[in-house]
């Protein structure tokens, strides 16, 4: 040997910026100098824009559509209603839920802002002009915007065109309004449990109607060359590869012929997974005339039509003993769906992952049930930053607890201890059928409280009590406390798919000859940053520095077929097979280093970025030697080339958790709210990049901040969109978000092949909760049990009066 | 959001300025910081076929303090009027109003001019100049006019302005006294809940003027007479603050919106003009 001294095994490893380093974002070079290539930059030889005439009311017969007057409009090319798409069947089409859903207007709207006509012109001034110039004549009809109106006997019936349809895609249906019951859960068992229970809490918890409001609204453009026959549609879409595949269902084009692509894409959050009526008008429009189409949505668009979050109204009873143990749990919602069935959530699960809503709690037996029903609103309810429905599930047991401890006189944070899951208990099957894979809720627990010094805030609130009650104040303090379970990574095929198409996913990988790589995935980063941290992954799998590494996503002639990126599934699935097509390279490489080496296969161990001879540190080869002899050497009985590929489908969800503290300080006169300490402890198990977890966290946080403090979708009694711009729909600016402190334990995932459980969904299922318990905690003293959200300045201000605190 | 078509004019001087908004009528509309007025055009709520763009005017720019009177040129923007120390010292209150108003980018090119003369009952500037009884000079085909600030606005969005009138400046005198502007809102960029500002001249714990105006609590900017006559001439205390707030309340006039209703905007109103009396008593 010579002179020059070999690196460690731990300098080398920190070479490969591997799992667990704060690697700096590679996307933020492009975004930061304002070089991201968004929908919206896409320009094409020859391209028009389209535009929709929407509904300006929530429910009407349309008597009439007459576009002359647009037609003879200079720049304005074409015209679509429902009556030029029926013949093509596609004047309707499905949703991810089993439902169908109008692409244009047919004969009736049933929202306010419903695609009724799509105008195609020069660009986007000769379509807005068109737009305006396009007649329609309402007939209006009686609107329902209260869910629990729906299903009157005299309610007017939205769906005319499934009225007489027992039957629905989730089972029978029992009124004209009524899509879905879904029952998860020992009915009997928990009602027995309730009637005998000492104690029993119930209450009616309300999560609100909101929306993803992503920074980049949804778009698309679509572009049909006549020549070979192939679509290309570049657009928003968080899933790809399915809308590729629902394309070629709905407009009978093969698949092959069908080239989806996902650009950068500014934010998701649920709202981009769905299939939307610009995404269809803009492909017809195409092929009618036969040059590339962009439909773009603004703002209020975006608000009012494209997929909205929550609005589930949550009745539950929660039993326990007069010591705090909890006995049983019974729920029934009922969930606003809207004018479509338009929810994106396994097809399985109509109401999402709810019978997650036990929580980190041991409750013997528990009963959930989900009534799903037509209302004259915008269709949607996604997974806004959660997995499927977890954020509601989450808040329901998380103020059910606290509701619980009300009656028992118990502190909340100590009637929760009483209840977790313990740590030996993992693997956890709960009453409602999920195996929990893994967990250390006390050790989380307890560490959240202690940093916080929580026995502190609870004397510093007595004290700030004190003075309000004696007239020197008119604040109070409230405490937030929130301990949620997520359910994401969906999912096994067995039990979880999206119109048919089970939820693995995968990844591609080739080695270049010099020992640089390209890995593609069936996933898309809509902000997540995965090019820095699955190339993490792969550079601690197969030893090549995370810098070499290019990652590539959401072109489908390109990437290998996933289900895309939502409900915190990209690190979970296609983190996995990451890993596992790494470890395929790997093995691979171990025959080739074989051979090199002149000793057998099992004579070798992989150190970092090598194979070693075991017992000959100074015989090894490293995986850049490895790949370019991949490419130059006859091998015998091996393939030329280092490859490989992984369908990853996993045999389980993972179950992030965590603790958060919100303290919060109240105006009872005004309503206005001062945020004091946001305090998040994590535990998404193995910790790929602690800094790109930190910004999920701080992200999420804001989002639940805003969704629990201010941000709403709220309708008129005529079904109008109160909240349509962002000067009423709560975005929060820096002014607006608080400091955060984050922090974490590390309980790795049993069965994910690295040990991540996902974390980008985790801060908002915890936020809201946290930020909600702080104002109902800060009105405890006066006898509040529930208020709903958002807790904007003029509903905290009426719970203050309601509570008889104004003079 | 995309506005009809119009023609768009830049002329550099209040004459031409005028004479085309002569010749449209009131088809024409100036635009100044067009923070108000772009908005309603890309939504289509208001169709102006001629909009003149006033910024190429040179007079209608800047801060003129002579003595203790004051002249703000139409076109100056919050931000200059935040940053000028000497109006600073003149009339304290205007930084205090202003850097409450929308955030720092809409504050750079929104002007004093389009926020008093939109008359939108929640633009901050009508109540302030009405706080300050401030003078609005307005240059037409019929030559120059003055109008006082308490008697400009008639309704929302309806001013004593003429079609072919043009805002050029706004004079007042430096108030003397301790003063405030108190505004809640929802967050950043956002209209008021509920803003008051109040000028209190105080001697001896004597009141010996006052000046009270409400921002965004009725469909105009709303003047407090009754509140300032039980001021005038009274020991401040306590007591006497809190029957001047419920003079104030009873003045106002708002609509419920997403902000909240009726009942929880007069609570507030209380709530933030007790809170500028005593701000204002405070630094008398």
């Amino acid at each position: 040997m010579d002179d020059v001294k070999t690196p460690s095994s731990e300098e080398r490893k920190s070479a490969l910026s591997g799992l667990g380093t704060s690697r700096k974002r590679v996307e933020d070079a492009r975004f930061t100098q304002g070089k991201g290539n968004y929908v919206d930059d896409i320009k094409l030889k020859g391209m028009l824009f389209g535009d929709f005439v929407r509904s300006p009311v929530a429910h009407a017969k349309i008597k009439k559509i007459d576009t002359t007057a647009a037609l003879a409009l200079p720049g304005v090319h074409a015209v679509l209603t429902a009556a030029d798409l029926e013949p093509l069947g596609l004047h309707w089409m499905p949703t991810l839920a089993g439902d169908k859903q109008m692409v244009l207007a047919d004969g009736k709207v049933l929202f306010q802002g419903q695609e009724v006509a799509f105008v195609v012109g020069d660009d986007r001034y000769a379509v807005s002009d068109g737009v305006a110039l396009v007649e329609v004549e309402y007939d209006e009809l009686p609107v329902v915007t209260d869910p629990f109106k729906a299903e009157m006997e005299n309610a007017p019936v939205l769906r005319e065109d499934i009225a007489d349809q027992k039957e629905g895609a989730h089972g029978p249906r029992r009124h004209p309004n009524h899509i879905f019951t879904w029952e998860s859960g020992d009915k009997e068992g928990t009602n027995k449990v309730l009637d005998e229970a000492e104690v029993v809490a119930d209450e009616m918890v309300y999560y609100h109607r909101t929306h993803p409001c992503p920074l980049e609204t949804c778009g698309c453009v679509a572009s049909m060359d006549k020549v070979n026959g192939k679509l290309t549609v570049w657009g928003t879409f968080q899933a790809p590869h399915a809308v590729r595949t629902v394309a070629s269902l709905i407009s009978s084009i093969p698949e092959h012929n069908i080239r989806i692509i996902s650009p950068d894409i500014g934010g998701g959050f649920g709202n981009k997974v769905g299939v939307y009526p610009g995404y269809v008008c803009a492909i017809v429009a195409s092929i009618v005339t036969g040059v590339p189409i962009k439909w773009v949505e603004d703002r209020m668009d975006n608000l009012m039509a494209t997929a909205f979050a929550r609005d589930y109204w949550m009745h539950g009873k929660i039993s326990a003993t007069k010591e705090g143990k909890i006995t049983g749990l019974w729920c029934h919602t009922t969930a606003d769906h809207g004018a479509f069935d338009a929810c994106a959530d396994p097809t399985k699960f109509p109401a999402g992952f709810m019978n997650i809503c036990t929580g980190s709690y041991d409750i013997p037996v528990a009963y959930l049930a989900v009534d799903g029903v037509y209302t004259n609103k915008a269709p949607g309810g996604v997974a806004y930053r959660c997995s499927f429905r977890v954020t509601e599930a989450s808040y329901f047991i998380e103020r059910m607890i606290e509701v619980l401890a009300l009656k028992l006189g118990m502190d909340s944070a100590e009637l929760r201890s009483k209840n977790f899951i313990k740590k030996e208990q993992f693997p956890y099957t709960s009453a409602l059928g999920w195996e929990y894979d893994s967990g250390d809720y006390h050790k989380a627990w307890d560490k959240a409280l202690e940093a916080v010094n929580y026995k502190k805030l609870r004397e510093d609130q007595a004290k700030q009590l004190e003075l309000f009650k004696s007239g020197k104040s008119r604040k109070l303090i409230g405490i937030g406390l929130s301990h949620f379970t997520e359910i994401v990574g969906a999912g096994p095929v067995k039990n979880c798919d999206i119109l048919g198409l089970g939820m693995f996913d995968a990844c591609e990988i080739r080695i270049h000859p010099t020992g640089s790589a390209i890995a593609r995935l069936g996933t898309i980063s809509q902000g997540q940053g995965h090019a820095t941290t699955f190339a993490q992954i792969l550079a601690s799998e197969i030893g090549i520095p995370a810098s070499d590494i290019t990652l590539e996503e959401g072109d489908t002639d390109t990437a290998p077929y996933g289900l895309g990126t939502y409900g915190s599934r990209s690190t979970p699935v296609a983190g996995a097979a990451t890993a596992m097509a790494g470890r395929k390279i790997r093995a691979k490489a171990q025959m080739i280093a074989a051979y090199l080496l002149e000793v057998h296969d099992d004579d070798l161990e992989w150190d970092v970025d090598r194979f070693v001879v075991k017992g000959a540190p100074d015989k090894f080869k490293t995986m850049k030697e490895i790949a370019f002899a991949s490419y130059n050497q006859a091998i015998p009985g091996v393939e030329p080339g280092l490859e490989a590929v992984s369908y990853y489908d996993p045999p389980n969800m993972t179950y992030p958790n965590g603790a958060y503290i919100c303290v919060m300080e109240i105006d009872v006169d005004t309503g206005v709210s001062e945020i004091k300490k946001v305090y998040a402890l994590d535990d998404c198990g193995t910790r790929i990049n602690p800094m790109i977890i930190e910004g999920q966290v701080h992200g999420g946080l804001t989002e639940a901040l805003a969704i629990s403090m201010g941000q709403e979708i709220a309708y008129d009694e005529q079904g109008n969109v109160m909240t349509g711009t962002l000067m009423d729909f709560f975005v929060p600016t820096a002014w607006e978000t608080p400091n955060y402190e984050t922090d974490f334990t590390e309980t790795p995932s049993p069965h994910h092949p690295i040990g991540a459980k996902g974390v980008g969904e985790s801060p908002n299922v915890g936020g809201v909760s946290a930020f909600s318990n702080a104002v109902h905690d800060a009105f405890k003293p006066f006898g509040l049990t529930q208020a709903h959200m958002p807790h904007d300045h003029w509903r905290v201000w009426k719970i203050a009066k309601d509570l008889g605190l104004h003079n | 959001m995309i506005p009809s078509a119009f023609k768009f004019y830049k002329p550099n001087s209040i004459e031409k300025a005028v004479s085309i908004m002569k010749d449209f009528g009131d088809e024409a509309r100036v635009i100044a910081g067009g923070h108000s007025l772009i908005p309603v055009m890309k939504q289509r709520l208001t169709d102006i076929k001629h909009l003149i763009d006033l910024s190429a005017i040179k007079e209608l720019k800047g801060i003129n303090i002579s003595g203790k009177s004051i002249s703000i040129g139409a076109m100056t923007t919050q931000v200059e009027l935040i940053t000028n120390e000497n109006l600073f010292k003149s009339a304290p209150v205007i930084r205090e109003a202003s850097l409450q108003i929308a955030d720092p980018q809409v504050r750079n090119l929104g002007t004093i001019g389009g926020n008093v003369a939109n008359g939108d009952p929640a633009n901050d500037m009508p109540g302030l100049m009405q706080l300050l009884d401030a003078t609005y000079k307005l240059s037409g085909t019929n030559g120059v006019r003055e109008v006082k600030a308490r008697e400009f606005y008639e309704a929302a969005y309806f001013t004593a302005r003429e079609d072919d009138e043009i805002l050029i400046s706004i004079s007042f005198d430096a108030p003397i006294g301790g003063y405030a502007y108190e505004k809640q809102k929802r967050k950043i960029g956002d209209y008021a809940t509920a803003a008051a500002g109040v000028i209190l001249n105080v001697d001896k714990g004597v009141c010996s003027s006052a000046s009270i105006a409400l921002t965004n609590l009725s469909d105009t900017p709303v003047y407090c007479y009754e509140a300032v006559g039980l001021l005038t001439g009274k020991k401040i205390d306590d007591n006497l603050l809190s029957q001047v707030t419920k003079s104030c309340v009873e003045q106002s006039d708002p609509v419920a919106d997403q902000r909240g209703p009726v009942e929880f905007k007069k609570y507030v109103a209380g709530v933030v003009i007790n809170k500028a009396l005593k701000r204002a008593f405070e630094r008398s």
